[in-house]
């Protein structure tokens, strides 16, 4: 099987590359940019005139909902949304039901991807057995099994195991993946303590729930020499933190979502429950503190933290609702709404969901690599959709985005150079 | 969306009332003087007027109240309406589905309007948001939210005492931080345009940003009754010294309880609140519970005027001369 995408304006932030170029594929792999191959022949011709080819997009967190929550979603819905948004390879944090913490979950969700074949799935295994935060998981199995890093979910897990777990992690040379959370002052809060939770008389979260957290791993890692990732910071003291620890040579990245980059508390408005997110929207302050850090890159990637939810689970007031946005399809263009507003470069936006993610995840993916996989990316830049319930092919319809206008739509999605999604013209215009 | 504010409709009017938050000031001063009108109706012989003729009313209340719903039980019956309640344990409807299913089987019964009484904070917004277009909702205490009609009648009484809010300074003293009954006491004295709104507390029971909402914050109670001239004291729950929010009642009470000592530093004529029920030797001495300055169980009567006039308004059934 061989393809030509012709006329593309390729962007490849991990070889320097921003042209308009032929991108050539033979047998699902990367042939050649720019030169065709000896003898090439093409059986399938793109044409991606006026349109932007990049590499297939890298989420570092996009729950699928199984197994355990298959009401909210399932691998073959949540993996045919990622495909529409471009993502050819998602990372799945460990609390499903029974949590990933033994190898036949693992090996379950990956067959299961692999069977409906719209994107490449790796995952998080559980730090802690059941997530409980007390005794260690397998990790050496798990490793074998293909799991790319260890998280705790934002369970409770007490310095001393989390000591521990940060020594076998590193002796395993896998990555602890930390969502920065102080369960004590985090509590049964829903709201940034701030004007808003004051207000509305919201259970709220303090930002020094977040602080004191990045505060202690900082020291397990310089205690233990982890390298480790954290995922979704909310604060501008806690994005300050890690450039000083980053400066200080500590082996550490960290991610942003997109709706930490856009919204602030301001918009729970008068309980709106889409709005329900961990870590919860901060102040405007601190949204700016997220966007400098990814303009100076002490935030190396932007994730979407998908989290597709059933109907009822927002159908409640604003503190039993359930936490979380259906996130994936929004990924690429909100984050190319960054370019627009002088935040980031095309190339950077770009790099912060492909090859900086796929590092974090230690994959040598996100990049177009001749011999690579072509998983690709072709998108119109200049296209715009709205965010409606109708347009969203996620099975959770939970976004904050709703009615809003986004710029960017994927029009073409390759995963090992096979079409896994294509954008109907008629759609959506 | 959710996002604006639902309590009123498109010509402005209360549609629900869920918070004091976003009132003007002409609409509190309209509430105010509705229930003025309904205090005589108490005095009659016959205690009832026919407002809300075959209006159905439901008091869906999920957590317990003896006051609140006892009060708007009567001041419905006062207006004529048919009264329903559902007592319902907050542990069984926790989750949003069954909330909604309920409601909407109190709809298929053709009901008016719902009080309701909830332990989460937003639930009235909740399900005002959800109901069919006829049912209007009042708010009787949402979690940490909101108690507007309990700020009312405050209100209602103060302006019976002191004629004008302008001139006034207004020490709250207790609990703010879980307090929604403070809250909504917050945002109508801020609307009606008091000199000084001042809360009281150590500072593990003051809300994070309360200044946002215009008012001083005050560690000393000596301090914070100088020269007022409300004082409304909340009630303190026993669970904040689970919480680690306070030591002891009885520390509480040695920094913060009103003794008659405390009360004399407010103004001569200063009037004392409580949303009751009080915790004597808690927040109060009983000698300034039940003395001359406790306008406590007026605070109580007055809940059923108010009460009456925010039913009246809310169902679209303004006594004449009393709407703009």
């Amino acid at each position: 099987m061989t393809l030509i995408i012709k006329n593309g304006h390729i962007i490849d932030p991990a070889n320097n590359i921003d042209t308009i170029q032929d991108l050539y594929v033979i047998a699902g792999k990367i042939a050649a940019i720019g030169h065709p191959p000896t003898d090439f022949n093409a059986q399938q011709v793109i044409d991606a005139t006026g349109l932007i080819v990049c590499p297939g997009l890298v989420d570092l967190c996009a729950r699928l909902r199984e197994p355990g929550y298959e009401h909210k979603g399932n691998i073959k819905t949540e993996t045919n949304a990622a495909a529409r948004a471009g993502v050819t390879t998602l990372c799945c944090p460990p609390d499903t039901n029974p949590v990933i913490d033994t190898p036949a979950v693992i090996e379950y969700i990956q067959e299961r991807a692999q069977e409906v074949g719209k994107a490449k799935v790796v995952v998080l295994a559980a730090l802690t057995q059941e997530l409980k935060g007390q005794q260690l998981s397998e990790m050496h199995a798990l490793k074998n099994a293909g799991c790319v890093g260890v998280n705790n979910a934002s369970r409770a897990v007490n310095s001393a195991v989390m000591r521990r777990a940060m020594e076998y992690a590193a002796s395993a040379d896998l990555t602890v993946f930390i969502d920065a959370n102080d369960p004590a002052l985090s509590a049964d809060g829903c709201a940034h303590e701030g004007v808003v939770s004051v207000r509305l008389g919201l259970p709220c979260i303090p930002e020094t729930a977040e602080t004191i957290a990045v505060a202690r791993e900082l020291q397990l890692i310089q205690l233990t020499g982890a390298r480790s990732h954290f995922y979704h910071l909310s604060s501008a003291r806690a994005v300050q933190m890690i450039a000083r620890a980053q400066y200080d040579g500590y082996p550490i990245t960290a991610d942003v979502t997109t709706h930490h980059l856009f919204l602030t508390e301001m918009d729970i408005g008068y309980f709106n429950s889409q709005c329900n997110v961990r870590p919860p929207l901060r102040t405007q302050r601190d949204m700016e503190g997220l966007r400098s850090g990814l303009c100076h890159g002490s935030i190396s990637a932007v994730c979407s933290d998908h989290q597709p939810h059933d109907i009822d689970a927002k159908l409640a007031p604003f503190p039993s609702s359930e936490p979380g946005i259906s996130a994936i399809e929004s990924l690429l263009p909100l984050t190319l709404r960054l370019v627009d507003n002088n935040i980031l470069s095309r190339s950077e936006a770009i790099a912060k969901l492909t090859h900086q993610p796929a590092t974090i995840l230690g994959l040598n993916a996100g990049r177009l690599d001749i011999g690579n996989a072509a998983d690709i990316c072709i998108f119109d830049p200049e296209r715009y959709w709205e965010c409606s319930q109708q347009n969203l092919i996620s099975f959770g319809k939970n976004s904050p985005f709703i009615g809003w206008e986004l710029k960017g739509a994927v029009t073409h999605t390759l995963l090992d150079g096979k079409l896994v999604y294509q954008l109907n013209r008629a759609e959506n215009q | 969306m959710i996002q604006k504010n639902i309590q009123l409709d498109n010509q402005g009017r209360l549609k629900h009332l869920l918070t004091l938050e976003g009132l003007t000031r002409q609409m509190i001063i309209d509430i105010l003087d509705a229930a003025e009108s309904f205090t005589s109706v108490a005095g009659q012989a016959v205690k009832k007027v026919p407002l809300l003729r075959g209006k159905t009313i439901v008091n869906l209340f999920f957590e317990d109240s003896t006051r609140t719903l006892t009060t708007f039980e009567l001041a419905a019956k006062r207006l004529s309406a048919d009264v329903l309640k559902i007592n319902v344990r907050t542990s069984a409807t926790s989750k949003g589905e069954s909330l909604l299913d309920m409601l909407r089987n109190l709809e298929a019964m053709h009901c008016d309007m719902f009080v309701v009484r909830h332990a989460e904070s937003g639930a009235a917004h909740f399900i005002a948001s959800h109901v069919a277009p006829h049912i209007s909702v009042i708010n009787a205490g949402d979690g940490r939210h909101a108690h507007p009609t309990q700020a009312l009648l405050d209100m209602f009484t103060i302006r019976k005492h002191k004629g004008e809010f302008a001139p006034l300074t207004v020490a709250i003293v207790g609990d703010i931080m879980h307090s929604r009954v403070a809250r909504s006491q917050i945002h109508a004295l801020t609307t009606l345009g008091v000199s000084e709104v001042r809360v009281v507390a150590p500072n593990s029971l003051i809300p994070t940003a309360v200044n946002t909402l215009g008012v001083h914050v005050y560690h000393d109670l000596s301090e914070g009754l100088h020269n007022a001239d409300v004082v409304i004291m909340l009630r303190l729950q026993k669970e904040r010294m689970q919480g680690a929010n306070l030591p002891s009642e009885h520390e509480y009470f040695q920094r913060y309880g009103l003794i008659p000592e405390k009360m004399a530093l407010a103004k001569p004529n200063a009037i004392v609140m409580h949303p009751g029920p009080i915790n004597r030797g808690v927040e109060m001495s009983s000698e300034v519970a039940d003395g001359p300055q406790s306008v406590i169980l007026e605070q109580v009567s007055n809940g059923i005027a108010v009460r009456m006039a925010v039913m009246s308004l809310v169902l679209g059934r303004p006594l004449e001369g009393t709407m703009t």
